[in-house]
């Protein structure tokens, strides 16, 4: 009971944040939820499937890519281009980009694409039992892979710059302090609805199931399931909620580029799960926001030495905290309780 | 089950962060000029941090001085300047984030910062959509002028033509192109060939590498089979260390081949090793030689607060002139409000360290002196040739009838 409370106690905080935070500490929490959903995703795939995906940021990419491919085409100029042609050379509108004009292809690319890739891949790797680091390996190759694409292809994707200058996002005034609360206020909502699905897939007997794959695969292949479909629609459900983090990134922040989706940024997706707890939904969720308001907070403070106090964070956490800051938690409580600790979190 | 009981660990993460931000007050209560008593607080944000760091930190060092210098001469209008330090990390979004940080929060009167065009397109939304202004002290690619951004490094038409106007008239016909793959080197590449297609030049390979990039072999064994009379570079960052190596490895000379580089000033010939680079040519509008008594002195401050090892390049003294073009600006105008600086910005003059530099009124570059060089075996570079005076700022090559067709 007392979770449930805790949820709604989180809620109520998320609802009241807009009251008492400037547009700009707003913008920044939004921006943090963007991570967080990433994070429910990543704790799905990793902490409960044990696929320890390193990529994260192409499905990031890819709804990031789908929504604002839309909303350039929204404000595009009397040629119909998007500014960045304009300065690439291009004079006329790439096929590619031509269904992205219709919002509702673009709504449903932004989780539909990263799914797809996702479940493309799992499918080709998971069949060929790849797992472990392996896996891991791949997958940060494949973010490589997406940047030099991105980079690559200039007049298609506006290159290193990606695409900027947002001003609308559909009806919502993004230069506007009212639109991008209610640009908040989708992502806070979505995050919210995010944590209870996953909620739901990780009780199910899907759930279950995943945990038994990660635990033991060949167990569960001898009991008659297909492990290799378990973790490919896991790794599926987990780029969707990256795809649509992604997506809502593009309003709250008003950038997407291919900074954002390469090896390191992907590492720190994973970084904020890591020191929340990849066991737990809430501590992933925890951990996100924690890593990307410590990293605000410390080079606001100190710009100059920020990243050493980050990093000592994150060896800190390591050494004194390996399940990270639920497994923190949940020894106090346990200790607290005098109740021996069970192995297995979950 | 157990996880739900976890909710708290959320809880007591989300708490403090919303009272912590929640309770960060925001200064300045409704100024928009920066300006509260006898201050006025004014944005640095360059990288501080990650692979851009190397460059971006000495333009962040050389806006300080010029910081320190007006305030030793007492100041803007009477007040005190203070500078508000930012890091953008060498990462785009981070950029647009901490502008936004320094003009909501700090209420700075102006932001000096930003490298890459990349963090310029980042930061431009910013400053347009709070109506602050940026000023952008490198050269870059043209084709850009915000109302809100004054861009104190060159423009094509100040760097890029004149450099290939020099080329021309030394009788080089067969140019390869090199550059890391951005938006700068492919626009400046745009430029390039429509320069050659008008004037007969051919280029013989036009070559890309990853920012970062260290394995040039491929790339210099394709130069030197196909023999160009020059080769142009706009490699960034670190790749020029390693590009100049193996291209001297393979027996390429200045003398047969030179390399004109738009991107490698004397701090990037120190890492690359003047023993490397000398001989081959760069385009710039000011080097540590330059002489002009402006440079005398601000290349004598720079070494003074800094250290006698210490070089200045043309990024480090566009910085540096763009606070001293804002302040004087400012004084013009009479205040530091954004919309009164932008309105008595044209015109406003200054006798840089480059040489005479001056604001066009509308589209915020400056007027500025090409300059062609010739990097020397001690690390410095030696100027060859320099425009008549100062060239006027055309972001958009409209002067230009070959460049009709680029925007």
């Amino acid at each position: 009971m007392s979770g449930r409370i805790s949820l709604v106690l989180c809620v109520v905080l998320l609802a009241v944040a807009p009251l008492v935070l400037s547009p700009f500490r707003l913008g920044l929490l939004a921006k943090y939820l963007c991570f967080a959903i990433v994070a429910v995703g990543i704790a799905l795939a990793w902490g409960r499937g044990g696929m320890l995906t390193l990529g994260q940021g192409v499905f990031f990419g890819l709804g990031g890519y789908a929504m604002g491919m839309h909303l350039k085409l929204r404000e595009a100029g009397p040629a119909g281009l998007p500014d960045f042609m304009v300065w690439s050379g291009v004079e006329e509108l790439p096929a590619l980009w031509k269904p992205s004009a219709n919002p509702v292809f673009a709504l449903a690319a932004v989780v539909v694409l990263p799914g797809l890739v996702a479940f493309l891949l799992g499918l080709l790797v998971f069949r060929q039992r790849v797992r472990g680091a392996y896996f891991a390996i791949l997958s940060q190759a494949l973010a490589a892979a997406f940047v030099i694409l991105l980079v690559g292809r200039q007049g298609l994707t506006g290159g290193t710059n990606g695409l900027t200058n947002f001003s609308r996002f559909f009806a919502l005034d993004l230069t506007d302090p009212g639109g991008r609360r209610v640009v908040y206020a989708i992502t806070a909502a979505a995050l919210v609805l995010t944590y209870l699905a996953v909620k739901l897939v990780v009780r199910s007997r899907f759930g279950a199931l995943l945990v038994a794959v990660r635990d033991h695969e060949d167990r569960v292949r001898f009991l008659g399931y297909d492990p290799a479909l378990v973790k490919t629609i896991t790794f599926a459900a987990s780029a969707v909620v990256a795809g649509l983090a992604g997506a809502l990134f593009v309003p709250v922040v008003g950038i997407i580029s291919p900074a954002l989706l390469g090896v390191v940024p992907s590492l720190e997706l994973l970084v904020g799960v890591a020191l929340g707890g990849r066991f737990s939904l809430a501590g992933a969720v925890a951990g996100a926001i924690a890593v990307n308001y410590a990293k605000t907070l410390f080079s606001e403070d100190f710009p100059e030495g920020w990243l050493y106090l980050q990093g000592g964070l994150f060896v800190l956490v390591l050494v004194f905290a390996p399940r990270g800051l639920a497994g923190v938690v949940e020894a106090a409580r346990d200790r607290f309780r005098r109740r021996p600790r069970e192995e297995v979190a979950g | 089950m157990r996880l739900g009981n976890l909710h708290r660990a959320l809880l007591a993460l989300l708490l403090p962060a919303l009272l912590a931000t929640g309770c960060v007050s925001e200064p300045g209560a409704g100024s928009t000029d920066g300006a509260s008593g006898d201050e006025i607080r004014v944005g640095v944000l360059h990288s501080l941090s990650g692979t851009m760091a190397i460059s971006e930190v000495t333009v962040r060092d050389a806006e300080l001085l010029a910081v320190e210098e007006l305030n030793a001469a007492g100041g803007v209008l009477g007040k005190k300047l203070v500078p508000v330090v930012e890091d953008g990390a060498s990462d785009w979004p981070t950029f647009a984030e901490k502008a936004q940080k320094l003009i909501s929060q700090d209420r700075v009167a102006a932001v000096f910062g930003g490298w890459t065009s990349a963090s310029r397109k980042a930061m431009l939304p910013v400053f347009e959509r709070n109506k602050a202004l940026l000023w952008y002290p490198v050269q870059y690619e043209g084709l850009e002028s915000s109302p809100y951004i004054f861009y104190t490094g060159a423009t094509t038409n100040q760097q890029i033509v004149p450099a290939l106007d020099y080329l021309a008239s030394q009788g080089k016909k067969r140019m390869f192109l090199v550059g890391s793959d951005y938006v700068f080197p492919r626009t400046a590449n745009k430029i390039i060939k429509a320069y050659a297609a008008a004037k007969g030049i051919e280029v013989l390979g036009e070559e890309y590498t990853p920012l970062g990039h260290t394995e040039y072999s491929t790339l210099v064994n394709k130069i030197s089979d196909a023999r160009p009379d020059a080769v142009f570079n706009t490699l960034n960052g670190d790749s020029n260390v390693a590009f100049f190596k193996q291209l001297r490895g393979s027996g390429i000379t200045a003398g047969t081949t030179p390399v004109v580089s738009v991107s490698v000033a004397e701090e990037e010939v120190r890492g690359i090793g003047p023993e490397n680079i000398a001989g081959h040519l760069v385009a710039w509008n000011y080097y540590q030689t330059t002489r002009t008594p402006a440079n005398e002195s601000f290349v004598k401050a720079f070494k003074a607060k800094y250290g006698a090892d210490k070089v200045t390049s043309d990024p480090m003294e566009a910085g540096y002139n763009a606070v001293k073009l804002w302040a004087e600006a400012v004084k013009k105008a009479g205040t530091a409000e954004v919309e009164a600086v932008r309105q008595a910005s044209g015109g406003i003059a200054l006798d840089a360290p480059e040489g005479r530099t001056t604001i066009h009124g509308d589209n915020q570059h400056v007027a500025k002196t090409a300059r062609i060089g010739v990097v020397q075996p001690d690390g410095q570079i030696r100027e060859v040739w320099a425009s008549d005076g100062p060239i006027e700022p055309d972001p958009y090559l409209k002067g230009y009838d070959w460049a009709s067709g680029l925007s």
